[in-house]
Protein backbone atom coordinates (compact mmCIF):
# COMPACT_ATOMS: atom_id res chain seq x y z
CA UNK A 1 0.00 0.00 0.00
CA UNK A 2 1.84 3.42 -0.67
CA UNK A 3 1.24 6.27 1.82
CA UNK A 4 -2.46 8.10 0.56
CA UNK A 5 -4.22 4.70 0.25
CA UNK A 6 -2.70 3.83 3.79
CA UNK A 7 -3.85 7.41 4.94
CA UNK A 8 -7.34 7.64 3.81
CA UNK A 9 -7.87 3.97 5.09
CA UNK A 10 -6.95 4.42 8.68
CA UNK A 11 -9.24 5.91 11.11
CA UNK A 12 -7.94 9.54 10.70
CA UNK A 13 -7.88 9.32 7.19
CA UNK A 14 -11.37 8.78 6.97
CA UNK A 15 -12.61 11.38 9.52
CA UNK A 16 -10.72 13.70 7.25
CA UNK A 17 -12.35 12.95 4.53
CA UNK A 18 -15.62 13.22 6.56
CA UNK A 19 -14.35 16.31 7.41
CA UNK A 20 -13.62 17.84 4.68
CA UNK A 21 -16.82 16.46 2.62
CA UNK A 22 -18.98 18.25 5.44
CA UNK A 23 -17.55 21.97 5.45
CA UNK A 24 -17.69 21.54 1.60
CA UNK A 25 -21.41 20.70 1.89
CA UNK A 26 -21.54 23.49 4.60
CA UNK A 27 -19.90 25.84 1.34
CA UNK A 28 -23.39 24.20 -1.02
CA UNK A 29 -25.38 25.06 1.94
CA UNK A 30 -24.90 28.74 2.07
CA UNK A 31 -25.17 29.42 -1.14
CA UNK A 32 -28.72 27.43 -1.35
CA UNK A 33 -30.22 29.40 1.44
CA UNK A 34 -28.89 32.87 0.55
CA UNK A 35 -30.34 31.89 -3.33
CA UNK A 36 -33.72 30.55 -1.94
CA UNK A 37 -33.96 33.90 0.80
CA UNK A 38 -34.76 35.10 -2.43
CA UNK A 39 -38.32 34.02 -2.12
CA UNK A 40 -38.89 36.65 1.12
CA UNK A 41 -38.22 39.63 -1.16
CA UNK A 42 -42.04 39.11 -1.84
CA UNK A 43 -42.01 40.18 -5.41
CA UNK A 44 -43.85 37.10 -6.88
CA UNK A 45 -40.81 34.94 -7.32
CA UNK A 46 -39.21 37.41 -10.44
CA UNK A 47 -36.21 37.67 -8.35
CA UNK A 48 -36.12 34.45 -7.24
CA UNK A 49 -36.62 31.93 -10.56
CA UNK A 50 -33.86 34.36 -12.39
CA UNK A 51 -31.33 33.47 -9.68
CA UNK A 52 -32.93 29.55 -10.18
CA UNK A 53 -32.49 30.11 -13.93
CA UNK A 54 -28.86 31.26 -13.73
CA UNK A 55 -28.39 28.39 -11.98
CA UNK A 56 -29.81 25.42 -14.05
CA UNK A 57 -28.28 27.05 -17.05
CA UNK A 58 -24.99 28.67 -16.15
CA UNK A 59 -21.97 26.12 -17.43
CA UNK A 60 -20.06 26.25 -14.70
CA UNK A 61 -22.45 25.64 -12.08
CA UNK A 62 -23.46 21.89 -13.87
CA UNK A 63 -19.45 21.16 -13.01
CA UNK A 64 -20.03 22.58 -9.29
CA UNK A 65 -23.40 20.25 -9.36
CA UNK A 66 -20.89 16.98 -10.41
CA UNK A 67 -18.34 18.08 -7.50
CA UNK A 68 -21.56 18.62 -5.03
CA UNK A 69 -23.17 14.97 -5.89
CA UNK A 70 -19.21 13.68 -5.45
CA UNK A 71 -19.32 15.37 -2.18
CA UNK A 72 -22.63 14.19 -0.42
CA UNK A 73 -21.94 10.79 -2.36
CA UNK A 74 -18.12 10.55 -0.40
CA UNK A 75 -19.66 11.69 2.81
CA UNK A 76 -22.54 9.40 3.06
CA UNK A 77 -20.77 5.96 2.25
CA UNK A 78 -17.76 6.91 4.15
CA UNK A 79 -20.15 7.82 6.98
CA UNK A 80 -21.74 4.09 6.80
CA UNK A 81 -18.54 2.27 6.26
CA UNK A 82 -17.40 4.31 9.74
CA UNK A 83 -20.29 3.54 11.23
CA UNK A 84 -20.58 -0.12 10.60
CA UNK A 85 -16.90 -0.66 11.67
CA UNK A 86 -17.57 1.46 15.24
CA UNK A 87 -20.94 -0.71 15.53
CA UNK A 88 -18.41 -3.65 15.66
CA UNK A 89 -16.10 -1.87 18.30
CA UNK A 90 -17.99 -2.88 21.05
CA UNK A 91 -19.83 -6.23 20.65
CA UNK A 92 -21.40 -6.60 24.17
CA UNK A 93 -23.39 -3.18 25.09
CA UNK A 94 -23.90 -1.67 28.22
CA UNK A 95 -26.61 -2.52 30.52
CA UNK A 96 -26.50 0.84 31.97
CA UNK A 97 -25.59 3.66 29.63
CA UNK A 98 -25.37 7.66 31.16
CA UNK A 99 -24.83 9.03 27.67
CA UNK A 100 -25.91 12.25 28.39
CA UNK A 101 -23.93 12.83 31.58
CA UNK A 102 -20.38 13.26 29.36
CA UNK A 103 -21.52 14.27 25.54
CA UNK A 104 -24.43 15.63 23.60
CA UNK A 105 -27.51 13.71 22.38
CA UNK A 106 -26.75 14.77 18.68
CA UNK A 107 -23.14 14.31 18.69
CA UNK A 108 -23.85 10.94 19.25
CA UNK A 109 -26.42 10.87 16.92
CA UNK A 110 -24.69 12.01 13.70
CA UNK A 111 -25.39 8.54 12.15
CA UNK A 112 -29.55 9.07 12.64
CA UNK A 113 -29.45 12.57 12.12
CA UNK A 114 -27.46 12.32 8.62
CA UNK A 115 -29.95 9.25 7.51
CA UNK A 116 -32.88 11.55 8.64
CA UNK A 117 -31.11 14.09 6.27
CA UNK A 118 -30.59 11.52 3.46
CA UNK A 119 -34.45 10.39 3.45
CA UNK A 120 -35.31 14.28 3.64
CA UNK A 121 -32.65 14.72 0.73
CA UNK A 122 -34.35 12.43 -1.70
CA UNK A 123 -37.61 13.71 -1.10
CA UNK A 124 -36.62 17.36 -1.72
CA UNK A 125 -34.72 16.76 -4.67
CA UNK A 126 -37.78 13.98 -6.07
CA UNK A 127 -39.81 17.43 -5.35
CA UNK A 128 -37.71 20.17 -7.21
CA UNK A 129 -34.35 18.56 -8.82
CA UNK A 130 -36.10 16.03 -10.85
CA UNK A 131 -37.92 18.38 -12.64
CA UNK A 132 -35.60 21.00 -12.91
CA UNK A 133 -33.31 18.35 -14.91
CA UNK A 134 -36.33 16.89 -16.99
CA UNK A 135 -36.93 20.72 -18.10
CA UNK A 136 -32.78 20.71 -18.79
CA UNK A 137 -33.12 17.83 -20.85
CA UNK A 138 -36.47 18.79 -22.90
CA UNK A 139 -34.73 22.17 -23.66
CA UNK A 140 -37.99 24.08 -21.31
CA UNK A 141 -35.52 25.04 -19.02
CA UNK A 142 -36.10 28.62 -20.24
CA UNK A 143 -39.89 28.27 -19.65
CA UNK A 144 -39.20 26.47 -16.03
CA UNK A 145 -40.87 28.44 -13.08
CA UNK A 146 -39.13 26.89 -10.03
CA UNK A 147 -41.27 29.57 -7.95
CA UNK A 148 -44.78 27.92 -8.66
CA UNK A 149 -43.61 24.71 -8.11
CA UNK A 150 -42.57 25.97 -4.32
CA UNK A 151 -46.13 27.21 -4.04
CA UNK A 152 -47.26 23.76 -5.17
CA UNK A 153 -45.31 21.83 -3.32
CA UNK A 154 -45.74 23.86 0.15
CA UNK A 155 -49.97 23.74 -0.28
CA UNK A 156 -49.70 20.58 1.04
CA UNK A 157 -49.36 20.17 5.27
CA UNK A 158 -47.62 17.44 5.13
CA UNK A 159 -45.09 18.64 3.10
CA UNK A 160 -44.46 21.45 5.20
CA UNK A 161 -43.88 19.41 8.35
CA UNK A 162 -41.20 17.13 6.02
CA UNK A 163 -39.61 20.16 5.21
CA UNK A 164 -39.35 21.31 8.91
CA UNK A 165 -37.84 17.61 10.82
CA UNK A 166 -35.49 18.18 7.45
CA UNK A 167 -34.37 21.35 8.78
CA UNK A 168 -34.20 20.37 12.32
CA UNK A 169 -32.32 17.26 11.44
CA UNK A 170 -30.32 19.13 10.11
CA UNK A 171 -30.03 21.57 12.20
CA UNK A 172 -28.49 19.22 15.48
CA UNK A 173 -26.04 17.53 12.53
CA UNK A 174 -24.40 21.14 11.89
CA UNK A 175 -24.33 21.57 15.31
CA UNK A 176 -22.09 18.69 16.44
CA UNK A 177 -20.67 18.41 12.31
CA UNK A 178 -19.50 22.02 12.24
CA UNK A 179 -17.05 22.19 15.54
CA UNK A 180 -16.60 18.64 14.82
CA UNK A 181 -14.50 18.75 11.77
CA UNK A 182 -12.21 21.17 12.62
CA UNK A 183 -11.27 19.13 15.22
CA UNK A 184 -10.98 16.39 12.89
CA UNK A 185 -8.63 19.03 10.56
CA UNK A 186 -6.44 19.53 14.03
CA UNK A 187 -7.65 22.81 14.39
CA UNK A 188 -7.97 23.28 17.74
CA UNK A 189 -6.46 26.71 19.80
CA UNK A 190 -7.90 28.36 22.70
CA UNK A 191 -7.17 31.12 20.24
CA UNK A 192 -10.27 30.62 18.11
CA UNK A 193 -12.13 27.20 19.20
CA UNK A 194 -14.09 29.37 21.26
CA UNK A 195 -15.51 31.36 18.44
CA UNK A 196 -15.76 28.30 16.31
CA UNK A 197 -18.02 26.68 18.48
CA UNK A 198 -20.17 29.45 18.93
CA UNK A 199 -19.91 30.65 15.45
CA UNK A 200 -20.88 26.64 14.50
CA UNK A 201 -24.30 26.82 16.85
CA UNK A 202 -25.19 30.34 15.61
CA UNK A 203 -24.81 29.44 11.46
CA UNK A 204 -26.60 26.30 12.37
CA UNK A 205 -29.71 27.59 14.06
CA UNK A 206 -29.88 31.11 12.08
CA UNK A 207 -29.55 28.81 8.32
CA UNK A 208 -31.97 25.95 10.13
CA UNK A 209 -34.32 29.10 11.05
CA UNK A 210 -34.37 30.24 7.44
CA UNK A 211 -34.81 27.07 5.77
CA UNK A 212 -37.87 26.64 8.04
CA UNK A 213 -39.45 29.97 7.26
CA UNK A 214 -39.43 28.86 3.55
CA UNK A 215 -42.18 25.87 3.56
CA UNK A 216 -43.67 28.14 6.50
CA UNK A 217 -43.92 31.57 4.65
CA UNK A 218 -45.35 29.90 1.60
CA UNK A 219 -48.14 27.64 3.36
CA UNK A 220 -49.24 30.36 4.92
CA UNK A 221 -49.18 32.53 2.06
CA UNK A 222 -46.80 34.96 3.79
CA UNK A 223 -45.67 35.17 0.61
CA UNK A 224 -47.54 35.71 -2.63
CA UNK B 1 -1.42 16.90 78.99
CA UNK B 2 -5.43 18.43 78.01
CA UNK B 3 -6.87 16.97 75.40
CA UNK B 4 -9.58 18.96 73.38
CA UNK B 5 -12.68 17.35 72.27
CA UNK B 6 -15.16 18.76 69.64
CA UNK B 7 -18.49 17.01 70.08
CA UNK B 8 -21.14 17.70 67.39
CA UNK B 9 -24.60 17.10 67.66
CA UNK B 10 -26.42 14.90 65.22
CA UNK B 11 -26.94 17.88 62.47
CA UNK B 12 -23.34 18.82 62.25
CA UNK B 13 -22.62 15.46 61.44
CA UNK B 14 -24.98 15.34 58.36
CA UNK B 15 -23.14 18.48 57.82
CA UNK B 16 -19.76 16.83 58.08
CA UNK B 17 -20.59 13.80 55.91
CA UNK B 18 -18.94 11.80 58.12
CA UNK B 19 -20.06 8.94 60.24
CA UNK B 20 -23.17 10.13 58.90
CA UNK B 21 -25.04 6.38 59.17
CA UNK B 22 -23.97 3.17 57.18
CA UNK B 23 -25.63 2.80 54.09
CA UNK B 24 -27.10 -0.49 52.55
CA UNK B 25 -26.14 -0.92 48.60
CA UNK B 26 -28.20 -2.78 46.26
CA UNK B 27 -25.35 -3.72 43.49
CA UNK B 28 -25.98 -5.69 39.79
CA UNK B 29 -22.53 -6.90 38.76
CA UNK B 30 -21.43 -8.06 35.88
CA UNK B 31 -20.78 -11.95 36.58
CA UNK B 32 -18.95 -14.03 33.34
CA UNK B 33 -16.92 -17.17 34.08
CA UNK B 34 -14.10 -16.49 31.98
CA UNK B 35 -13.50 -14.52 28.00
CA UNK B 36 -15.38 -17.58 26.40
CA UNK B 37 -18.50 -18.05 28.63
CA UNK B 38 -21.82 -16.02 28.25
CA UNK B 39 -22.15 -13.30 31.82
CA UNK B 40 -25.21 -12.00 33.22
CA UNK B 41 -25.73 -9.58 35.60
CA UNK B 42 -25.94 -10.56 39.39
CA UNK B 43 -27.69 -8.66 42.24
CA UNK B 44 -25.78 -8.35 45.36
CA UNK B 45 -26.67 -6.79 49.03
CA UNK B 46 -23.88 -5.02 50.61
CA UNK B 47 -25.75 -4.15 54.18
CA UNK B 48 -23.65 -1.61 56.61
CA UNK B 49 -21.48 0.49 54.27
CA UNK B 50 -19.42 2.97 55.81
CA UNK B 51 -19.75 5.86 53.30
CA UNK B 52 -16.31 6.76 54.18
CA UNK B 53 -15.20 3.50 52.29
CA UNK B 54 -13.97 3.62 48.74
CA UNK B 55 -16.13 2.02 45.94
CA UNK B 56 -13.48 -0.81 46.22
CA UNK B 57 -13.41 -1.15 49.74
CA UNK B 58 -17.22 -2.05 49.21
CA UNK B 59 -16.29 -4.77 46.80
CA UNK B 60 -13.50 -5.74 49.16
CA UNK B 61 -16.32 -6.30 51.84
CA UNK B 62 -18.17 -8.27 49.88
CA UNK B 63 -15.79 -10.12 48.91
CA UNK B 64 -14.96 -11.37 51.95
CA UNK B 65 -18.58 -11.94 52.85
CA UNK B 66 -18.52 -14.05 49.41
CA UNK B 67 -15.15 -15.88 50.58
CA UNK B 68 -16.73 -16.26 53.78
CA UNK B 69 -19.92 -17.83 52.65
CA UNK B 70 -18.20 -20.27 49.95
CA UNK B 71 -21.08 -20.31 47.85
CA UNK B 72 -19.89 -17.74 45.41
CA UNK B 73 -16.75 -17.17 43.94
CA UNK B 74 -15.32 -13.59 44.86
CA UNK B 75 -15.68 -11.30 42.46
CA UNK B 76 -12.53 -10.54 40.03
CA UNK B 77 -11.88 -6.82 39.79
CA UNK B 78 -8.37 -5.16 38.57
CA UNK B 79 -7.02 -3.01 41.44
CA UNK B 80 -3.40 -1.88 42.28
CA UNK B 81 -2.49 1.13 44.24
CA UNK B 82 -5.78 2.60 45.10
CA UNK B 83 -4.44 6.13 44.86
CA UNK B 84 -5.69 6.93 41.32
CA UNK B 85 -2.43 6.57 39.46
CA UNK B 86 -2.01 3.22 38.54
CA UNK B 87 -4.51 2.59 36.19
CA UNK B 88 -5.98 -0.85 37.35
CA UNK B 89 -9.40 -0.20 38.13
CA UNK B 90 -12.04 -0.12 35.53
CA UNK B 91 -15.55 -0.39 36.70
CA UNK B 92 -18.32 1.08 34.74
CA UNK B 93 -20.53 2.36 37.30
CA UNK B 94 -24.35 2.95 36.69
CA UNK B 95 -23.34 3.95 32.87
CA UNK B 96 -20.09 6.24 33.57
CA UNK B 97 -16.82 4.83 33.38
CA UNK B 98 -15.62 5.22 37.38
CA UNK B 99 -18.61 6.30 38.46
CA UNK B 100 -20.26 9.42 38.86
CA UNK B 101 -17.74 12.18 40.38
CA UNK B 102 -14.92 14.06 37.65
CA UNK B 103 -11.44 14.01 37.79
CA UNK B 104 -11.46 10.42 39.65
CA UNK B 105 -10.66 6.56 39.63
CA UNK B 106 -12.44 4.08 40.62
CA UNK B 107 -10.26 3.77 43.66
CA UNK B 108 -11.05 7.29 44.60
CA UNK B 109 -14.82 6.95 44.75
CA UNK B 110 -16.14 7.09 47.74
CA UNK B 111 -19.54 5.49 48.91
CA UNK B 112 -20.25 8.95 50.08
CA UNK B 113 -21.40 9.86 46.57
CA UNK B 114 -24.36 7.55 46.86
CA UNK B 115 -27.39 7.45 48.87
CA UNK B 116 -28.88 4.55 50.84
CA UNK B 117 -30.81 1.75 49.41
CA UNK B 118 -29.24 2.83 46.10
CA UNK B 119 -28.87 0.39 43.01
CA UNK B 120 -25.43 0.37 41.84
CA UNK B 121 -24.72 -1.72 38.20
CA UNK B 122 -21.36 -2.00 38.14
CA UNK B 123 -19.54 -3.52 34.00
CA UNK B 124 -16.51 -4.44 32.75
CA UNK B 125 -14.85 -2.25 30.30
CA UNK B 126 -16.66 -2.65 26.56
CA UNK B 127 -14.57 -2.95 23.79
CA UNK B 128 -13.59 -5.26 21.36
CA UNK B 129 -10.36 -4.65 22.21
CA UNK B 130 -10.55 -4.96 25.92
CA UNK B 131 -11.72 -8.49 26.29
CA UNK B 132 -13.71 -9.78 29.35
CA UNK B 133 -11.05 -11.87 31.12
CA UNK B 134 -13.10 -12.85 34.31
CA UNK B 135 -16.05 -10.48 35.72
CA UNK B 136 -14.65 -7.26 35.56
CA UNK B 137 -11.45 -7.53 34.60
CA UNK B 138 -10.45 -6.83 31.05
CA UNK B 139 -7.50 -7.93 28.94
CA UNK B 140 -6.30 -4.12 28.38
CA UNK B 141 -2.83 -5.20 26.66
CA UNK B 142 -4.32 -3.59 23.24
CA UNK B 143 -3.05 -0.18 25.11
CA UNK B 144 0.65 -1.61 25.45
CA UNK B 145 0.86 -3.43 22.38
CA UNK B 146 0.15 0.27 21.21
CA UNK B 147 2.96 1.83 23.33
CA UNK B 148 5.18 -0.84 22.42
CA UNK B 149 4.83 0.68 18.51
CA UNK B 150 6.20 3.66 18.91
CA UNK B 151 4.93 5.60 22.45
CA UNK B 152 8.68 5.69 23.56
CA UNK B 153 11.90 7.34 22.79
CA UNK B 154 15.74 5.54 21.75
CA UNK B 155 17.88 7.42 23.51
CA UNK B 156 21.31 5.96 25.53
CA UNK B 157 20.46 6.23 29.04
CA UNK B 158 23.33 7.90 30.98
CA UNK B 159 24.13 10.74 33.43
CA UNK B 160 21.17 13.22 32.84
CA UNK B 161 22.83 16.25 31.33
CA UNK B 162 22.64 19.84 32.23
CA UNK B 163 18.66 20.69 32.09
CA UNK B 164 19.57 24.00 30.76
CA UNK B 165 21.65 22.55 27.34
CA UNK B 166 18.18 21.74 26.59
CA UNK B 167 15.88 24.73 26.40
CA UNK B 168 11.82 23.87 26.35
CA UNK B 169 9.47 26.32 25.89
CA UNK B 170 7.14 26.79 29.43
CA UNK B 171 3.86 26.01 27.77
CA UNK B 172 4.98 23.09 25.82
CA UNK B 173 7.03 21.69 28.84
CA UNK B 174 2.94 22.24 30.24
CA UNK B 175 1.36 20.76 27.79
CA UNK B 176 3.93 17.84 27.97
CA UNK B 177 2.65 16.85 31.57
CA UNK B 178 -0.66 17.18 31.09
CA UNK B 179 -0.35 14.70 28.55
CA UNK B 180 1.94 12.66 30.49
CA UNK B 181 -0.59 12.38 33.27
CA UNK B 182 -2.66 9.52 31.49
CA UNK B 183 -2.59 6.55 33.28
CA UNK B 184 -3.78 4.68 30.71
CA UNK B 185 -7.07 3.19 32.55
CA UNK B 186 -8.90 2.90 29.51
CA UNK B 187 -12.08 4.93 30.86
CA UNK B 188 -11.72 6.92 27.43
CA UNK B 189 -12.20 3.87 25.36
CA UNK B 190 -14.79 2.56 27.92
CA UNK B 191 -17.09 5.97 27.49
CA UNK B 192 -16.90 6.24 23.73
CA UNK B 193 -20.14 5.14 21.85
CA UNK B 194 -17.45 4.04 19.38
CA UNK B 195 -15.09 2.50 21.64
CA UNK B 196 -12.26 4.61 20.29
CA UNK B 197 -8.81 4.74 21.50
CA UNK B 198 -7.89 8.54 20.42
CA UNK B 199 -7.48 10.03 23.68
CA UNK B 200 -5.04 7.30 24.88
CA UNK B 201 -3.19 7.49 22.05
CA UNK B 202 -2.89 11.19 21.34
CA UNK B 203 -1.80 11.73 25.20
CA UNK B 204 0.85 9.50 24.60
CA UNK B 205 1.92 11.17 21.17
CA UNK B 206 1.33 14.25 22.15
CA UNK B 207 3.49 14.21 25.31
CA UNK B 208 6.89 13.20 23.25
CA UNK B 209 5.61 15.34 20.25
CA UNK B 210 5.79 18.25 22.55
CA UNK B 211 9.80 17.75 23.65
CA UNK B 212 12.71 18.19 21.58
CA UNK B 213 13.57 14.32 22.81
CA UNK B 214 10.62 13.24 20.76
CA UNK B 215 11.69 14.86 17.48
CA UNK B 216 13.51 12.11 16.09
CA UNK B 217 10.70 9.46 15.76
CA UNK B 218 8.42 11.92 15.64
CA UNK B 219 6.44 10.68 12.62
CA UNK B 220 7.05 7.12 12.68
CA UNK B 221 5.43 6.75 16.36
CA UNK B 222 2.46 8.80 15.54
CA UNK B 223 2.18 6.71 11.74
CA UNK B 224 3.02 2.93 13.82
CA UNK B 225 0.68 4.06 16.75
CA UNK B 226 -2.66 4.78 14.56
CA UNK B 227 -1.87 1.93 13.00
CA UNK B 228 -1.29 -0.25 15.77
CA UNK B 229 -4.32 1.70 16.90
CA UNK B 230 -6.41 0.75 13.90
CA UNK B 231 -5.19 -3.08 13.93
CA UNK B 232 -6.39 -3.38 17.60
CA UNK B 233 -10.21 -2.88 16.56
CA UNK B 234 -10.98 0.72 18.17
CA UNK B 235 -13.36 2.31 16.46
CA UNK B 236 -13.12 6.09 15.27
CA UNK B 237 -13.26 9.67 17.01
CA UNK B 238 -16.82 11.50 16.68
CA UNK B 239 -15.72 13.98 18.43
CA UNK B 240 -18.44 13.86 21.11
CA UNK B 241 -16.45 14.61 23.92
CA UNK B 242 -16.96 11.59 26.07
CA UNK B 243 -13.59 10.61 26.74
CA UNK B 244 -12.42 14.07 27.54
CA UNK B 245 -15.79 14.59 30.30
CA UNK B 246 -14.78 10.94 31.62
CA UNK B 247 -10.81 10.57 31.68
CA UNK B 248 -9.80 11.05 35.83
CA UNK B 249 -6.60 12.89 34.66
CA UNK B 250 -8.89 15.32 32.18
CA UNK B 251 -6.72 14.54 29.47
CA UNK B 252 -7.91 17.76 27.19
CA UNK B 253 -9.22 16.95 23.60
CA UNK B 254 -6.80 19.26 22.09
CA UNK B 255 -4.54 16.21 22.18
CA UNK B 256 -7.10 14.49 19.68
CA UNK B 257 -6.62 17.73 17.69
CA UNK B 258 -2.82 17.26 18.23
CA UNK B 259 -2.86 14.03 16.91
CA UNK B 260 -4.84 14.47 13.91
CA UNK B 261 -1.89 16.99 13.05
CA UNK B 262 0.53 15.03 13.62
CA UNK B 263 -0.65 12.17 11.67
CA UNK B 264 -1.45 14.50 8.68
CA UNK B 265 1.75 16.07 9.04
CA UNK B 266 3.56 12.62 9.14
CA UNK B 267 2.25 11.22 6.52
CA UNK B 268 1.71 14.56 3.92
CA UNK B 269 5.99 15.64 4.67
CA UNK B 270 8.12 12.68 5.98
CA UNK B 271 9.77 10.02 4.05
CA UNK B 272 7.57 7.74 6.25
CA UNK B 273 4.54 5.79 5.53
Amino acid sequence: MNWITKMFSSSLGQKLIMAITGLFLVTFLIVHCTLNSLIFLNDGGVTFNTGAQFMATNPVIRIVEVVLFIGLILHVIKALLITLNNNKSRPVKYAAYDGKANSKWYSRSMGILGSLLLIFLVIHLSHFWIGTKAAQFNGTISNHNTYLELKEVFESPMNVLIYLLGVISLGYHLMHGFQSAFQTLGINHKKYTPFIKSFGNVFSILISFIFAMMPIAMHFDIIK
Amino acid sequence: MVYYFKTYNHNQYKKLNIMSGNMNINLKVWRQKNGKSQGKLVDYKVENVSPDMSFLEMFDVLNDRLINEGKDEPIAFDHDCREGICGSCSMYINGRPHGPNQGVTTCQLHMRSFKDNDTIVVEPWRSAAFPVIKDLATNRSAFDRIIASGGFISINTGNAQDANNLPIAKDNADDSFAAAACIGCGACVAACKNSSAMLFVSAKVSQLALLPQGAPERATRVLNMVAQMDAEGFGSCTNTGACEAECPKQISLTNIARLNREYYKAQLFSNEG
